[in-house]
C-alpha cells in the first residue's frame, strides 16, 4: 500500500474505533436530553460504574468478559431506574442549575464512594486472549480489540435504528422527542417512556464503560474527565437523535485522532477547534433543530 | 575551671535539651487525595504514613504530626491555596509531599516568603529547586533518569534516530529535553517530537503511536505521568505491534510503576526503563520494606519510585528533627542541616546536594522481563551510582539561573 494510503487507513480505522467507544456511551445522553431536556451529569458515573462492575465480574466472580459486559448493561440499566424514580423525576420542569447542581453532585458522591471501596488506582481488565493482538487483512494488520469495539458499535447502531425506526416504542420516543405536549395528549406516557429510555441509555454508558477499561485504562475520576468528549458528542450531533449521536461521534473521533496523527504537536486540541466550528456553523448541532 | 565550664555547657545543654522536650511538630502534607491522579498521592501517603508508623520511637520524646491536605489537580491550581493554610492556620514547621512540578512552581514564593522549609517528594521538574532556597528536593530531577537513558540508547542498544512522546506539561518538556540533550550528544537524531496533550484524561495513544510507527525510529522515548497514562502507553504500544516493527519503546520509570506492573499484560517485556527503585531491587532493607508494605496496605498494593522517594523525605524530616532537638522555627537551619545529608534509602545511597539542595542517587537501566514464577520484573543492565542532575550542571536553559 503506498503510504499515503496507508495514513488514510490508519487514521479512518483508529478514529472509527474511538467513534464507536464515544458514540456508545454518548447515545443515551443525547436521547434523554432531547426527551427530557434533563442535562444528566452524571451519565458519566454510570460509565464508571459499569466499568467497576466488569472488572468485579471478571476479576472476582469468574465470569468471562463478554458476559459480564451484559451483566454491566442490565444492572447498572436497573440501578438507573431506581435512581431515575426517586432522584430525576424530581428535576423534569426544575431549572437547568438544579438539574446540573444535583446531577455533578450525583456525580462526585459516586466518585467518592468507588475511591472508598476500590481505591485511586487505576484498574486494568484481562480480555480473553481472542480479542488480544492483531488481525491481517491484506499487507494491514489491526488490533483485534479495536476490530471487536468497532464491531460492538456497528451492531448497536444498527439495533438502535431498527428500535426507534421499527418499533411502536421508537415511534412513540420520536414523538415525544418532537412534541411531547403533543404526545401526551394523545396518550403516550412520557414519563413511563422516559425511565425506559432512561435505563437503556445509561445500560449502553456502563456497557462503553465496560468496552473503555482496554483502551484507555479505569479509575473512579473516569467519571468526570470524558464527560467532556460525551457532551461534545451531543452538542455537535443535536440532542434527541441517535443519527446526530452517530455523525457527531465520527465527526469528532476521526478528527481527533487524524489531529493527533497528522499534526502531533497540536492534535489534542483539534477536536475542540471542530466542535467550535460546526457549532458557529449549527448552534444546535448536526442533527439539531433550531 | 575548665572542667567547671565543660560541665556547665553540657549541663545548660542538658537543660536546653529538657526544656525542647515533648515538641509536637507539625508538617504539613501536601499531595492530591482527589482527581484523576490520586493515585500517585496516595503511593506517596502511605509511604509517609507508613515511614512514621516504623520510626515513631526514633523521634524520642518528640512527636510528629502530618497535616494533610489536598495538593488537587496537575496544573497546580490548588497548591498556593492549601500551602497558605498550612503555614498560616496550621502553622507547620515544614512543608512536605507536593507531586506534581505546577504545585511546586506555584508554592515557591511562599516558601521563600515565609521561610518555610518545602520538602519535595515527587515533582521532577528540573528547575523547580530554583526557585526558592528553602525547596530540598528528595525526589529525582527528571534528568536525572532521562540523560542516561539518552546516553545509554545511544551507545549501548545502538539507537540512531528517536523519537519522542511525552505529555505536555513542564515534567514531559523536562524529561524530553533531558533525552534529547544526551541522545544527540553522543551521537543520535531525533526526527519527531510528539505532545500527548495535558496530564488529566488519559488519552486514546494509539494515533500518536501509528504516527511514530510509520516513521520508523529505532527507538521511541516516552514520558508519561506515572500511573493510569503508563497503563495506556503499553496497551498502545502492545495493540499496534510496534515492537514486531522494529521500533524500541524506552522512557523513564514513570512507564513502569510497580503498582502498575501487576495490571500490565506482556506487551510490557523487553522495554527498558531507567530507574531508582523497584521493589525486586536488593537494596539494604528492600524485601523488609516491600514486606511491611503489605502488611500495612494489603498484598494488591505495591510501593513504587515515588514511594522510595517518600520514604527518604519523611527520613529526612526526621533526620532534621533529631538533630535540631525539634526546634524546627528557624527554616534556613532545616535546609542548612539538610545539606549535604546521606542516607542509605530503598533506592541505595542516597545524598542531598550541598549546592543544589537537589538529590544525588543511583539511577540504573532495567528490562522488564518475565520472571520465573511468571509475574512481570526486571533485569538491571547497567548501573549509574551516583546521578546529579545534569541539567544544572550543564546549566541549561532555567537550570543555569
Amino acid at each position: 500500500m503506498p503510504p499515503v494510503a496507508n495514513t488514510i487507513v490508519s487514521i479512518l480505522f483508529d478514529g472509527l474505533a474511538w467513534a464507536m467507544f464515544l458514540f456508545i456511551i454518548s447515545v443515551g445522553l443525547s436521547v434523554t436530553m432531547g426527551l427530557m431536556g434533563v442535562v444528566n451529569l452524571a451519565h458519566g458515573a454510570f460509565a464508571m460504574a459499569g466499568g467497576y462492575l466488569v472488572i468485579t465480574a471478571t476479576a472476582s466472580w469468574g465470569v468471562p468478559f463478554l458476559p459480564s459486559l451484559l451483566i454491566a448493561f442490565v444492572a447498572v440499566g436497573l440501578v438507573s431506574v431506581l435512581l431515575e424514580r426517586s432522584l430525576y423525576s424530581q428535576l423534569y420542569g426544575a431549572s437547568e442549575l438544579d438539574q446540573v447542581l444535583l446531577t455533578i453532585g450525583l456525580t462526585f458522591m459516586v466518585i467518592a464512594v468507588y475511591t472508598y471501596f476500590y481505591g485511586p488506582q487505576p484498574q486494568s481488565i484481562h480480555v480473553p486472549s481472542y480479542l488480544l493482538g492483531e488481525l491481517h487483512l491484506g499487507d494491514r494488520s489491526f488490533p483485534t480489540y479495536r476490530v471487536f469495539l468497532i464491531a460492538v458499535g456497528a451492531a448497536l447502531v444498527a439495533a438502535l435504528w431498527y428500535g426507534f425506526e421499527g418499533t411502536k416504542i421508537g415511534a412513540m420516543i420520536r414523538a415525544a422527542v418532537d412534541n411531547r405536549r403533543m404526545a401526551q395528549s394523545v396518550g403516550i406516557n412520557v414519563d413511563r417512556l422516559f425511565t425506559i429510555t432512561f435505563a437503556v441509555g445509561s445500560g449502553l454508558a456502563a456497557l462503553g464503560g465496560g468496552l473503555a477499561i482496554q483502551l484507555l485504562g479505569l479509575t473512579p475520576s473516569f467519571a468526570v474527565i470524558y464527560l467532556v468528549f460525551f457532551l461534545l458528542v451531543v452538542a455537535v450531533g443535536g440532542s434527541g437523535s441517535i443519527w446526530g449521536t452517530l455523525a457527531g461521534a465520527l465527526v469528532l473521533g476521526i478528527s481527533d485522532t487524524a489531529g493527533k496523527y497528522l499534526f502531533a504537536d497540536a492534535g489534542s486540541f483539534v477536536i475542540y477547534a471542530v466542535a467550535v466550528l460546526i457549532l458557529l456553523v449549527r448552534p444546535a448541532g448536526l442533527y439539531g433543530r433550531e | 575551671m575548665k572542667l567547671t565550664g565543660a560541665f556547665a555547657a553540657s549541663f545548660l545543654t542538658l537543660c536546653w535539651a529538657a526544656a525542647s522536650h515533648a515538641e509536637t511538630i507539625k508538617v504539613g502534607v501536601v499531595l492530591p487525595y482527589s482527581g484523576p491522579n490520586s493515585d500517585l498521592g496516595n503511593q506517596v501517603d502511605k509511604a509517609f504514613d507508613l515511614y512514621v508508623k516504623l520510626h515513631a520511637k526514633d523521634l524520642g520524646d518528640n512527636k510528629i504530626e502530618l497535616v494533610k491536605r489536598d495538593e488537587g489537580p496537575a496544573s497546580g491550581a490548588n497548591a498556593r491555596t492549601v500551602v497558605t493554610e498550612l503555614i498560616t492556620n496550621d502553622k507547620v514547621k515544614l512543608i512536605a509531599g507536593v507531586v506534581f512540578s505546577p504545585s511546586a512552581i506555584a508554592a515557591a514564593p511562599l516558601a521563600t516568603q515565609t521561610k518555610t522549609p518545602m520538602l519535595i517528594a515527587n515533582a521532577g521538574t528540573a528547575w523547580v529547586t530554583t526557585l526558592s532556597p528553602y525547596i530540598v528536593r528528595f525526589s529525582f530531577s527528571m534528568w536525572d533518569p532521562a540523560y542516561p537513558m539518552g546516553t545509554y540508547a545511544a551507545t549501548k542498544m545502538g539507537c540512531k534516530t528517536a523519537a519522542t512522546g511525552f505529555t505536555d506539561y513542564p515534567p514531559g518538556q523536562d524529561s524530553t529535553l533531558a533525552f534529547k540533550t544526551a541522545f544527540e550528544k553522543a551521537g543520535g537524531k531525533i526526527i519527531d517530537e510528539v505532545r500527548f496533550g495535558p496530564p488529566g484524561p488519559v488519552p486514546d495513544f494509539t494515533p500518536f503511536f501509528q504516527r511514530v510507527k510509520d516513521e520508523h525510529p529505532d527507538c521511541f522515548y516516552v514520558f508519561v505521568p506515572s500511573g493510569s497514562h503508563a497503563g495506556g502507553v503499553m496497551k498502545a504500544y502492545g495493540d499496534i505491534g510496534m515492537r514486531q516493527a522494529g521500533v524500541r519503546l524506552i522512557g523513564p520509570m514513570d512507564l513502569i510503576p510497580d503498582y502498575q506492573f501487576a495490571h500490565m499484560s506482556d506487551a510490557a517485556i523487553g522495554l527498558i526503563v531507567t530507574s531508582s527503585y523497584s521493589d525486586d531491587l536488593d537494596t539494604p532493607g528492600n524485601q523488609e520494606f516491600v514486606k511491611a508494605w503489605h502488611e500495612a496496605y494489603g498484598p494488591d498494593s505495591y510501593p513504587d519510585f515515588m514511594s522510595a522517594a517518600g520514604m527518604d523525605t519523611m527520613a529526612g524530616v526526621f533526620h532534621v528533627i533529631n538533630t535540631l532537638h525539634g526546634d524546627l522555627d528557624d527554616g534556613a537551619r532545616v535546609v542548612e542541616t539538610l545539606k549535604g545529608w546521606k542516607h542509605e534509602g530503598y533506592r541505595g545511597e542516597i545524598q542531598i546536594d550541598p549546592e543544589t539542595r537537589d538529590v544525588i542517587q543511583p539511577e540504573r537501566v532495567e528490562e522488564v522481563i518475565k520472571k520465573s514464577d511468571g509475574k512481570l520484573g526486571v533485569k538491571i543492565l547497567e548501573t549509574y551510582p551516583q546521578v546529579k542532575d545534569e541539567c544544572k550542571v550543564l546549566k541549561v536553559g532555567r537550570c543555569g539561573s
